[in-house]
C-alpha cells in the first residue's frame, strides 16, 4: 500500500509508442466545499485492466467523468494515448460504458449501435463491419431488430456495454457494467470483457463487486476522499494491509448485545453477526475461543481464512455506512 | 386515500415549477381574456379605413372631415410614412387604395369620385348622386357594414345643408314647385345650415345621426380582396390552428433533450464526437422538418376537405411554412433547455404556448383585438406566421411582400437557438 500520489505499476504490455493509454496527472476537482479529487495521479497500460474501488462518493464518477472529459478538472490532466481529455483524438480513442443504460428505449438493438457508431464519425462500410462485430461480441445477434425498451435487463446490459465499443476503442471505462443482472448474464458479461483484453484493449474498471475486482483485474485502485488510498495487485494489497495475518470469524449463540459487546472488547468486528478478528499467528485462536466461553458465549462454528480484497477494501475505507 | 393524495402533494411540491404554473396558467388566461372581451382597456377596437377624396369640393370636405371625427374609424389619407423624420407620402388615389386594402393595409378603402358634390345626397333609385365606391377585404365580414353605418350618418350630421338642398330639388319634382316666397325661407334655412357647417361645431358630427337610418348617401362596395375565394377563414385556421400546435409539438418533440439527460444518454453522446452545438443544431433541423411535415399535412387537409388553394400558393407556403416551422423549433430548443424536467416543461409550454396563441390569433382574429393587444400581438410568433399566411393564402402577395414576416420569423428563430445553446452549457461540462 502506498499513499495518496500514487501511480500504478505498469502492466506486462508495454504501450504502442510512447503513449500509454491513461495517464492522469494530479487531478484535483472540487465541487463547492466538497473537494471530489485530491491530487489522483494513475496510469494504466495496453492491455491493462485496472479496477476503481471505492465506496459511494468516493470521487470514481468524478474520476472518470474526468478522463471522458465530462469534467473540467480545477488543476491536474488526463491524457489519452498523449491526447488530451475531451480532444477528438481521445474521444475516438475512449469507450466509455456508463452505469446507467444510456440508450435510445424506442429505436432497435441494431439502429443503436448505428446511431451511436454515426456519432463517432464511422463511415457506412466500417459501421455496418462494427455493428456485426458489436451484436456478436455481445450475443445480440438474433436480437438485432427487437425494440431496445422490449429487451432483459441482461440484454440491455449488454447492449449498453456494446454501444460503448461501436468505435472500437483501444481503452475502455466500464462503469458498474454489471449492475442489476443476474448470474448468468453476469457470467457472459465477464466472457465479453475476458475477450476484449484477450485483444489487447486496456480497461478501466469500478465496481463495488469485490469479486469481480479479483476475476477481472490486474490491478486494483482503492480510491476514498477523492484520494488513491492503495493500489496493487490483489496480492500486494493484502499483503501491505494485512502482512501474514489471518482472520478468524467466529459465530457464537446467546444473546446479540453480549456478542457484540465482548467483540468489541477483544477489538474484532461483528460480519452479519460472526465476530471477526486479525489474528498475528494460529495460536491465538485457542486463547479467543478459551475466553468466549469463560465469558459465557457457546462457540457454533468457527472459520479461519486468509484476508482477501474485501477485507482489505473494508479496512481501508471503515465500516461506517456511506451515502 | 388521504396517504395517496399526501403522497401527491409531496411529489408536486417537490416540483416547485410546476407547482407554481399550475396556478399562474388559469390566472393568466383568465386576464388575457378579460383584457380582450371584458372591458378592461380605455381604448375600442378601430376599424382602418382609407379615405380617397378625388372630389375635393365643399360637401366631401365636410363628409371627410365628419368621418374623421369617429372615434371607432382610424382615417388614413396616405400611407404612414417610412420613418420618424421620412416626408409624408403623398395621399392615396384610388388605384393606391385598392393596392392597400389588396395588400391587407386596411379592411376598407372609401373613394369620394369627382362630382360627388354636385349631388352628395340621393333619395330613391332615380337618384343622380355619384356613388362612394368602398372597396373592402371579404375576409372582414364586419368592418364594410360598420363603414357604411357611419357613412349614412357622417351625411346625416356632416351636411345638413346638401341634404335639404336634394331634398328641395325632389319637393320641386314630385309635389310641384315652391312659391318664391317658400324658397326665399328654405335656401335662408340652408344658407344657416351651411354657416353651422362652416363653423366646425362637433355637434355636427355627434348629432342625432342614429335617427335617421337608409342611404341617402350612394355606396358602391366591391370586395377587392378574396371576391372568389370560397371560404375566408380556411386559410386563416389553416394557418392559426396549425401553429398552435406546432408549437406544442416542438416543445414535446425537444422535450427528448430532457429525456435523454435523465437517462445518461445525453452524456453518452456528449462524449462522442458530437459537440451540444451540433446536437442542438441537429435537434432544431429535425424539429424543423418535423414541424414542416405538418404544416403541409394540415394544408393538404384543408385542400381536400375545404377547397383551400393550396397548389397555386405552393411557393409562399413553402418560404413561410419553413420560416415558421425553423422558429418554432426554435421556441421549443428554448423551452427544453431552461426547463428541468418534462413537468416543468408541460408547465411551462402550456403556459406559453396558450398565451401566444391567444394573444397572437390564433384563437381569435388579432382585427378583432383592442389596438394595444394587437400590438402586443407582434410580440409573438404566431401573429408574425399567421399575417405571412394571409398574405400568401388571402392577399396572395408576391414572395417579396413577405419579407419582414419571414425576417423576423428567422430572426426570432436564430435569437432562440443562441439563447437555447447558452443555457444547455449546463450540460456541457460540470
Amino acid at each position: 500500500m502506498t499513499p495518496s500520489k500514487t501511480v500504478i505499476e505498469p502492466g506486462s504490455t508495454p504501450a504502442s509508442g510512447s503513449a500509454l493509454p491513461l495517464r492522469v496527472n494530479s487531478l484535483a476537482k472540487r465541487f463547492g466545499q466538497t473537494v471530489a479529487l485530491d491530487g489522483v495521479s494513475l496510469e494504466v497500460r495496453v492491455g491493462e485492466c485496472v479496477g476503481f474501488l471505492g465506496p459511494n462518493g468516493a470521487g470514481k464518477s468524478t474520476l472518470i467523468r474526468s478522463i471522458v472529459g465530462r469534467v473540467l478538472p480545477d488543476s491536474g490532466s488526463v491524457e489519452v494515448f498523449g491526447l488530451p481529455a475531451g480532444s477528438s483524438g481521445a474521444r475516438m480513442a475512449l469507450g466509455w460504458i456508463p452505469q446507467e443504460l444510456a440508450l435510445y428505449p424506442r429505436i432497435t438493438v441494431r439502429e443503436n449501435l448505428a446511431c451511436f457508431g454515426r456519432y463517432f464519425g464511422l463511415s457506412r462500410s466500417k459501421l455496418n463491419e462494427s455493428v456485426a462485430w458489436c451484436l456478436n461480441w455481445a450475443a445480440l445477434e438474433d436480437k438485432s431488430s427487437e425494440l431496445c425498451k422490449n429487451l432483459s435487463g441482461g440484454m440491455k446490459r449488454r447492449l449498453n456495454m456494446a454501444a460503448g465499443l461501436i468505435h472500437r476503442p483501444r481503452i475502455v471505462l466500464m462503469d458498474e457494467p454489471t449492475v442489476g443482472v443476474d448470474p448468468q448474464s453476469r457470467n457472459r458479461i465477464f466472457e465479453m470483457i475476458e475477450s476484449l483484453r484477450s485483444e489487447g484493449t486496456a480497461i478501466v474498471y469500478t465496481t463495488h463487486y469485490m469479486e469481480e475486482a479479483e476475476r477481472l483485474c490486474d490491478r486494483i485502485a482503492i480510491i476514498d476522499h477523492g484520494k488513491v488510498i492503495a493500489h496493487g495487485t490483489k496480492e500486494s494489497l493484502v499483503r501491505g494491509v494485512f502482512g501474514q495475518r489471518s482472520q478468524v470469524l467466529a459465530r457464537f449463540s446467546g444473546a446479540p448485545s453480549e456478542i457484540a459487546a465482548w467483540t468489541e472488547a477483544r477489538g474484532g468486528h461483528l460480519v452479519d453477526s460472526a465476530a471477526e478478528f486479525t489474528i498475528e499467528q494460529s495460536s491465538q485462536i485457542g486463547l479467543l475461543l478459551d475466553n468466549a466461553a469463560s465469558a459465557g458465549l457457546v462457540l457454533e462454528d468457527v472459520l479461519i481464512r486468509r484476508p482477501n480484497l474485501e477485507s482489505v477494501f473494508l479496512h481501508l475505507t471503515g465500516r461506517e455506512l456511506r451515502d | 386515500m388521504f396517504n395517496v393524495a399526501r403522497t401527491a402533494l409531496l411529489a408536486l411540491r417537490r416540483d416547485r415549477a410546476a407547482f407554481v404554473l399550475s396556478f399562474i396558467l388559469p390566472l393568466a388566461f383568465f386576464s388575457i381574456f378579460a383584457v380582450i372581451f371584458g372591458g378592461m382597456h380605455d381604448s375600442t377596437p378601430r376599424i382602418n379605413v382609407i379615405l380617397v377624396d378625388e372630389d375635393k369640393s365643399e360637401s366631401s370636405r365636410d363628409l371627410v372631415r365628419s368621418l374623421s371625427h369617429e372615434s371607432s374609424l382610424s382615417i388614413a389619407t396616405h400611407p404612414a410614412p417610412a420613418g420618424k423624420s421620412a416626408p409624408t407620402p403623398p395621399d392615396y388615389t384610388a388605384a393606391t387604395a385598392e393596392a392597400a386594402v389588396k395588400a391587407g393595409d386596411a379592411p376598407v378603402a372609401l373613394v369620394i369620385p369627382r362630382g360627388f358634390g354636385q349631388h352628395p345626397i340621393g333619395f330613391g333609385p332615380d337618384s343622380e348622386a355619384a356613388p362612394i365606391q368602398l372597396l373592402n377585404d371579404s375576409s372582414d365580414i364586419i368592418a364594410p357594414q360598420i363603414v357604411t353605418g357611419l357613412l349614412q350618418k357622417a351625411a346625416m350630421t356632416a351636411m345638413p345643408a346638401a341634404m335639404a338642398q336634394e331634398g328641395m330639388k325632389y319637393s320641386e319634382r314630385y309635389i310641384g314647385t315652391l312659391t318664391t316666397a317658400q324658397r326665399a325661407q328654405m335656401q335662408s334655412n340652408i344658407d344657416a345650415l351651411k354657416q353651422l357647417q362652416s363653423s366646425g361645431e362637433d355637434s355636427l358630427s355627434s348629432g342625432a345621426g342614429g335617427a335617421f337610418s337608409g342611404g341617402i348617401i350612394a355606396v358602391k362596395a366591391r370586395s377587392v380582396v378574396g371576391e372568389n375565394k370560397h371560404n375566408s377563414m380556411i386559410s386563416f385556421y389553416a394557418a392559426a390552428i396549425g401553429v398552435m400546435f406546432l408549437l406544442f409539438t416542438a416543445s414535446a418533440s425537444s422535450g427528448a433533450l430532457l429525456d435523454e439527460a435523465e437517462s445518461g444518454t445525453l452524456d453518452r453522446v456528449l462524449s462522442s464526437r458530437i459537440t451540444m452545438t451540433r446536437l442542438l443544431a441537429g435537434k432544431l433541423f429535425f424539429n424543423t422538418l418535423f414541424a414542416f411535415a405538418q404544416l403541409v399535412a394540415m394544408f393538404l387537409y384543408g385542400w381536400a376537405v375545404f377547397k383551400l388553394d393550396f397548389f397555386n400558393h405552393l411557393g409562399g407556403f413553402t418560404v413561410m411554412g419553413l420560416a415558421t416551422a425553423f422558429a418554432v423549433a426554435a421556441f421549443g430548443m428554448l423551452l427544453a433547455s431552461a426547463c428541468h424536467t418534462r413537468a416543468q416543461l408541460g408547465a411551462l409550454s402550456t403556459l406559453l404556448i396558450l398565451i401566444m396563441s391567444s394573444v397572437g390569433g390564433s384563437m381569435f382574429p388579432r382585427y378583432l383585438m383592442p389596438p394595444a393587444m394587437q400590438k402586443a400581438g407582434l410580440l409573438t410568433l404566431n401573429a408574425w406566421a399567421i399575417d405571412g399566411f394571409n398574405k400568401v393564402f388571402w392577399y396572395e402577395l408576391p414572395l417579396w411582400d413577405l419579407r419582414n414576416q419571414v425576417g423576423v420569423l428567422l430572426a426570432s428563430g436564430i435569437v432562440l437557438f443562441l439563447v437555447a445553446r447558452r443555457i444547455a452549457r449546463r450540460w456541457e461540462y460540470v
